[in-house]
């Protein structure tokens, strides 16, 4: 039941990866008053790559986020984007007060008018074109994130931020949006920063993994991580049986395509200082 | 032949109403009924300051608001109390201590009753103008903010991360309601004034398709809770104020009722 052919695996048909970072975090540390919540984190996001963010409640995965759209400023640290950089975001927990009467299109029309065939292409490219004229309201889960999705398209973004995106959409559901996510940073070339705590979907498309509890506990290629001591403590082995699925999968369809790109290997553990996705790497 | 006090309480009832409807639609939007309250209730200080400082009551009401709502807004940057613990100490001080206030001056023999239930059958013509005056100004700067401001009620982080100055028209928000307070006491008084806020707003959600149809199904829910309320309230000698957010519930039971009726027929037709 876990396995499944359809996903799209890393790097496929990926246009390549430029050197400069769309956005580099560097020690970055934030406390809230005497707890602190993160703990010199480093994480870059590179054009055309998918990093997943991954880490259980209260690891600081969305106070990262927060940090890296630049609506809190860290106590230590520096967040560095590229000149002009244009981040579309998806919100985590997002939900429509009920009392609020909007239309998708009434949505999408804020916080500025667009014309309608331009909201149109934009929900055609997630699949929802047909609830233009639909309360927000009455769209399901699965709509619901599409919906987010075409709103962060809508600004044509190079770096797609993406706070739990699978969340409140099923099972079939999830990996259809993974998919979509997939296509359309293959299809626009732009950067993915995405945070999860569903393992087992999304590693196993993702470039990247940074595994954050606070501090960044280890960052690689997801085989790596999977089989990463502190990942292990952190989720159990159960885990990683789950991923090794999709990594078999994985294996296979690289194979296949013969369209391999470099993935980072796993990074060392590192007492305290953060590890890097340059780390192992050439150097 | 309708006596002249009668015109200038309609004419107020109506001025408020224009602007309470769209802010109340956004005080329903964004659940700050309770923040609503406890600004009215503490606006009675605004009134004994400018009873004590001889300045007008109406821009007294105006400052005390604004300046407790900036306060408040300050105050919600901690995180150790939550909002509506903070809101609760602010209003209730302010009551209190507006009370206490006036005791000094007994001299001034202030009618209480006037300011928490309204007198808007005692309204002057001065008092029109303040209450047109600043709710011109208010309903312009809404219309100027409205897309933001809507674009921040439906997800603050996300309108954020779009541009909009979120912080900024956060503050011209409860600035507009610091508004719509100082020019309804006059009408429903201070205890009231948060009816006249959500009531119409609430019954016009029934039959709105958009924000903006909210808005204006409030003003006119507002509107005609004013028309009737000072009808009843002549009619059978009630008073002014608590006669208007009556009819304005009676509407809102209505629009209830038409909902449900509406829903049903909308099912099996």
């Amino acid at each position: 039941m876990t396995g499944n052919p359809g996903l799209v695996p890393a790097g496929a048909g990926v246009p390549a990866e430029d050197g400069d970072p769309l956005l580099e975090a560097e020690g970055i540390t934030v406390e809230f008053g005497d707890r602190r919540v993160l703990e010199r984190v480093d994480l870059a996001v590179r054009g055309g790559e998918i990093v997943t963010l991954i880490g259980p409640n209260g690891a600081g995965k969305s106070t990262l986020v927060r940090v890296v759209l630049g609506h809190l400023k860290p106590g230590a640290g520096v967040v560095r984007r590229r000149p002009g950089l244009t981040i579309g975001y998806l919100p985590q927990r997002f939900g429509f007060e009920a009392t609020l009467p909007l239309t998708v299109r009434g949505f999408l029309d804020l916080p500025k008018p667009r014309p309608k065939a331009r909201l149109l292409s934009a929900l055609a490219e997630v699949g929802v074109a047909e609830t233009l004229d639909r309360a927000v309201q009455a769209l399901s889960g699965g709509e619901l994130q599409r919906l987010l999705l075409a709103r962060a398209l809508l600004r044509e973004p190079d770096l797609l931020v993406l706070d739990e995106p699978l969340q409140g959409v099923d099972f079939g559901g999830q990996i259809a949006l993974f998919q979509l996510i997939a296509e359309v940073r293959r299809r626009r070339g732009c950067g993915v920063l995405m945070v999860s705590h569903d393992l087992h979907l999304v590693m196993a498309g993702t470039d990247r993994v940074v595994c954050l509890n606070r501090h960044v506990c280890c960052s690689g290629a997801p085989d790596s991580v999977s089989r990463h001591p502190e990942y292990l403590s952190l989720f159990g082995p159960k885990a990683a049986e789950g991923l090794a699925v999709y990594a078999h999968d994985h294996d296979h369809k690289h194979e296949l395509s013969g369209d391999v790109t470099a993935l980072p290997k796993g990074a060392e553990p590192g007492e305290g200082r953060p590890a890097t996705p340059d780390d192992g790497g050439g150097r | 032949m309708i006596d002249d006090f009668l015109w200038r309480a309609l004419a107020a009832g109506l001025g408020v109403a224009l602007v309470a409807g769209p802010l109340g639609c956004f005080i329903v939007w964004r659940r700050m009924a309770y923040f609503g309250d406890s600004l009215a209730h503490s606006a009675l200080l605004g009134v004994a300051l400018g009873l004590v400082l001889h300045f007008d009551l109406t821009l007294g009401v105006l400052v005390s608001s604004a300046v407790l709502a900036l306060l408040l807004a300050l105050l919600q940057r901690q995180r150790r109390l939550a909002s509506d613990t903070l809101l609760g100490i602010l209003a209730h001080s302010g009551l209190a201590l507006s009370l206490v206030v006036l005791s000094f001056f007994e001299t001034l023999r202030l009618d209480l009753m006037t300011y928490l239930f309204g007198d808007v059958l005692a309204v002057s013509g001065s008092d029109l103008l303040w209450i047109y005056g600043a709710n011109v100004v208010a309903l312009g700067i809404l219309a100027l903010v409205w897309r933001p401001l809507l674009a921040a009620t439906i997800h603050e982080e996300l309108a954020r991360a779009e541009g909009v100055p979120v912080a900024a028209v956060r503050v011209v928000f409860v600035l507009l309601v610091a508004i719509v307070i100082a020019t309804a006491m006059k009408v429903v008084g201070i205890l009231l004034i948060t009816a006249l806020l959500i009531i119409p707003a609430a019954a016009a959600r029934q039959f709105a398709r958009s924000p903006e149809q909210m808005a204006l199904f409030a003003i006119i829910a507002g509107a005609l809770s004013v028309v009737f309320g000072l009808g009843g309230s002549l009619q059978w000698d009630t008073p002014a104020g608590p006669s208007v957010v009556v009819a304005a519930a009676a509407l809102f039971a209505l629009s209830l009722l038409a909902g449900a009726l509406r829903r049903s027929a909308h099912h099996d037709p």
